[in-house]
């Protein structure tokens, strides 16, 4: 036993150590999971692009209030964005096989102009670290994530996200 | 176990001073190392009235950490987990502090191979699926190896090969799993460009060893299940469809039968802009299907048969919600969603969504064989016919209409039929008839400040023997967000009805809580019920409780 809990002691130390030196290196990327389309098309999360503009990935359910109403509050004024900023939001569903064929209805019920995609076993959620949803994260130009969330906010979390991809535009550092 | 578990620090430490040796620390940094963590704790006060029993150790918890690191198409990770000791209502396998999770994975031109835990759904899950859902304990990954491959563009194959996680160690049996899926369209691109329907086939085979230590029995010890799959997509319409077979397997779960098992499961939808329409259909005939013979409840599950009900969220609407039941059930489920126009008469100016939704669950219509001295076959099931037995009924409207740049709301109507004998496994208790209603107001109040209040009514209708179960229920949240960081939520469910008037308690509980960035830290105080539970903006499954909790989750 005490080899164990000192190999695991150590390997958490070089864990932290390395971690702490991290610090200058490039910031995380999208890891490489495969998930699916809303008409059952694999795709590849690491092949997430946008022509060098931000991108935001939403994590949602469709049996999570405060995920729907978020992501119906930003289809009203995801035109805008757009316009403004190029912005592309990808939605990704975290619905298990109970709920997500009823994922495709109801995006096009609220005529979400998003990219949606389902994650049904969880593994994108795992590779990004998701404790809960809604977990919101806004990428820049370069696919480095540099904002995230996991809350939605309803005083004024959807202005926040505005002015974070407003900034993440112009190539500035997010608060 | 012991082994494993020194493995996987040895592998790591190893790797490290690798790339120590080999380049600088800054191209060690190619590499990422990142995670998330979650701590709940809570002190118990008993509460007799409650029945909220009186906890030795006073404060328990439950508490992980993901550690991965990730360099190019290489990753490995370990998720610590500690229960000391576990949760009130947590299954008590959970003990102690371990590493139960560890996984290395490298891939390489679309050849993916994982050693050590890895999740894998085939198909809708109905012959695999292993999965987590740590709020509740669910967590049966496979420890082994698992590799998938895709040949062509359009082909997708994969196998998993391991032993189950059964709480703190794996079960006893092994599971072994091929699945192949064919994208036809992107198979066969050149000669079906042109065509606008969409056609994916797929199928799977699982196999089980445990081997057969019964004194009495002759019980196969090996265990095959296999299942075929289709989705055919053509303009606005989606039909998907998985059908499974699985030879005798005598388990506690079915009684030691030596039926064969059959499911199916469907769903056809249609969507078009501001309208979507989801009808579903599942038949489980004797389809509990486990690692380990022996095991009950949500242990050692191979495969995951769907609850074919709406996912409440609102928590006196969740208050008396459908188990799935494996061993046998046909339900079926349909739901209108539909956009009112933004400017219309009944849209409003903002417009207005409205979702219907009614689902049912009936046993199967049997025969009873009672042959269990001879062949054990248990029963017989008619395919195509409807069991006289009602397990569970809900009929819900749901109204969403912003009024102006302040206010908006939610309005629910539930209608549930609850049979408590089935789901419960109690006996002789009359069908459950429940109305539900749910008003949820947000309510801008100022730059900085935002109101949610939610407030539900629970009615118990039909006969009135109901009055043997919890009676009637009132429920009031109110959530004031401040700033961008701060919430506060103080909730009482009022039990105003229950028939024993000693039992008519306030379930009051008050919670705050902080989040920045991934961090979050939320206190609570006061009483809660089981069920899904959304406050702050974050949704989970939360187990019964009563007392101080304190939840912080993090990630980096």
């Amino acid at each position: 036993m005490k080899r164990i809990s000192s190999a695991i002691l150590l390997s958490v130390f070089l864990f932290t150590t390395v971690a702490f030196r991290f610090q200058d290196a490039p910031l995380q990327k999208v890891p490489s999971v495969q998930i699916k389309s809303m008409d059952g098309k694999m795709i590849n999360t690491s092949e997430f692009a946008n022509d060098g503009k931000p991108m935001i990935i939403d994590f949602w359910a469709t049996w999570c209030a405060p995920c729907k109403k978020e992501l119906n509050e930003i289809a009203e004024v995801y035109g805008d964005w757009q316009k403004e900023t190029g912005v592309k939001l990808i939605a990704i569903s975290i619905d298990d096989q109970r709920n997500s064929p009823k994922v495709k209805p109801y995006v096009e019920s609220k005529d979400w102009d998003y990219e949606v995609y389902l994650d049904e076993n969880q593994d994108f959620k795992r590779g990004m670290n998701v404790n809960n949803v809604p977990h919101v994260f806004v990428l820049n130009g370069k696919g480095e994530i540099v904002w995230q969330t996991n809350v939605y906010n309803e005083n004024g979390g959807v202005e926040k996200l505005h002015d974070v991809i407003s900034k993440v535009a112009k190539g500035e550092k997010p608060e | 176990m012991k082994k494993a578990l020194l493995l996987i620090p040895t592998f790591l430490v190893g790797f490290i001073s690798f790339s120590f040796a080999q380049t600088s620390l800054n191209n060690v940094a190619g590499g990422q190392i990142h995670g998330n963590f979650e701590f709940d704790g809570q002190y118990y006060y008993p509460d007799s009235l409650i029945g909220a029993d009186t906890i030795p150790e006073k404060a328990l918890m439950n508490g992980w950490g993901n550690i991965n690191y990730t360099n190019g198409n290489f990753s490995a990770g370990i998720r610590y987990e500690t229960y000391l000791n576990h949760l009130n209502g947590f299954p008590d396998g959970y003990k102690g502090t371990g590493i139960p999770y560890k996984y290395a994975t490298y891939n390489n031109d679309k050849l993916e191979i994982t050693v050590g835990s890895s999740y894998e759904q085939f198909g809708s899950g109905l012959i695999l699926r292993s999965y987590e859902e740590r709020a509740l304990g669910i967590d049966n990954a496979i420890e082994g190896m698992r590799v998938r491959y895709s040949p062509y563009k359009g082909i997708y194959t994969k196998g998993v090969w391991g032993k189950q996680r059964n709480f703190m160690s794996t079960g006893a049996g092994i599971v072994r799993g091929v699945d192949g899926e064919i994208n036809m369209n992107e198979l066969f691109d050149s000669c079906m460009a042109n065509i606008k329907t969409q056609v994916i086939v797929g199928g799977s085979f699982v196999s089980k060893f445990q081997a057969d230590q019964d004194p009495f029995l002759v019980l196969p010890q090996n265990v095959g299940a296999w299942s075929a799959r289709t989705n055919i997509i053509r303009n606005k319409v989606n039909f998907s469809g998985e059908y499974a077979y699985k030879i005798n397997d005598p388990s506690a779960a079915n009684g030691f039968i030596y039926k064969p098992g059959q499911a199916l499961f469907s769903s056809l939808t249609y969507s078009q802009k501001g309208l979507g329409i989801y009808l579903g259909l599942l038949r489980v005939d004797n389809f509990s299907f486990r690692s380990d013979r022996t095991a009950s409840l949500t242990q050692l599950s191979i495969n995951s048969i769907p609850a074919l009900t709406k996912q409440h969220t609102y928590a006196l609407a969740a208050y008396y919600p459908f188990a799935s039941q494996p061993n046998g059930q046909i339900s079926w489920q349909a739901e209108i969603s539909k956009k009112l126009k933004k400017g219309s008469k009944l849209g409003g100016k903002y417009g207005t969504d409205i979702s219907i939704n009614y689902s049912a669950a009936y046993g199967l219509d049997t025969t009873n064989l009672n042959d269990m001295g001879g062949k054990r076959l248990g029963y017989t099931s008619k395919y195509l016919s409807i069991g006289d037995t009602l397990f569970y009924q809900d009929v819900n409207v749901e109204i969403f209409r912003k009024i102006n740049s302040h206010l908006k709301g939610t309005l629910l109507y539930g209608h549930f039929i609850y049979n408590k004998n089935v789901l419960e496994g109690k006996s002789n208790y009359p069908y459950i008839n429940a109305d539900v209603v749910v008003l949820d107001v947000i309510w801008k109040l100022s730059d900085k400040l935002t109101l949610r209040s939610d407030a539900e009514h629970l009615l118990l209708g039909g006969k009135a023997d109901n009055k043997e179960d919890h009676g009637n229920w009132a429920s009031l949240l109110e959530e004031l967000s401040i700033g961008d960081h701060f919430f506060v939520a103080a909730m009482d469910q009022y039990n105003y009805g229950n028939p024993i008037v000693d039992h008519r308690v306030h379930y009051f509980s008050v919670q705050g809580g902080f989040s920045k960035g991934t961090n979050r830290i939320v206190f609570g105080y006061g009483k809660q019920r089981q069920g899904i539970f959304c406050v702050g903006g974050v949704c989970r499954q939360v187990p019964a409780s009563n007392g101080f909790t304190l939840t912080i989750t993090s990630s980096f």
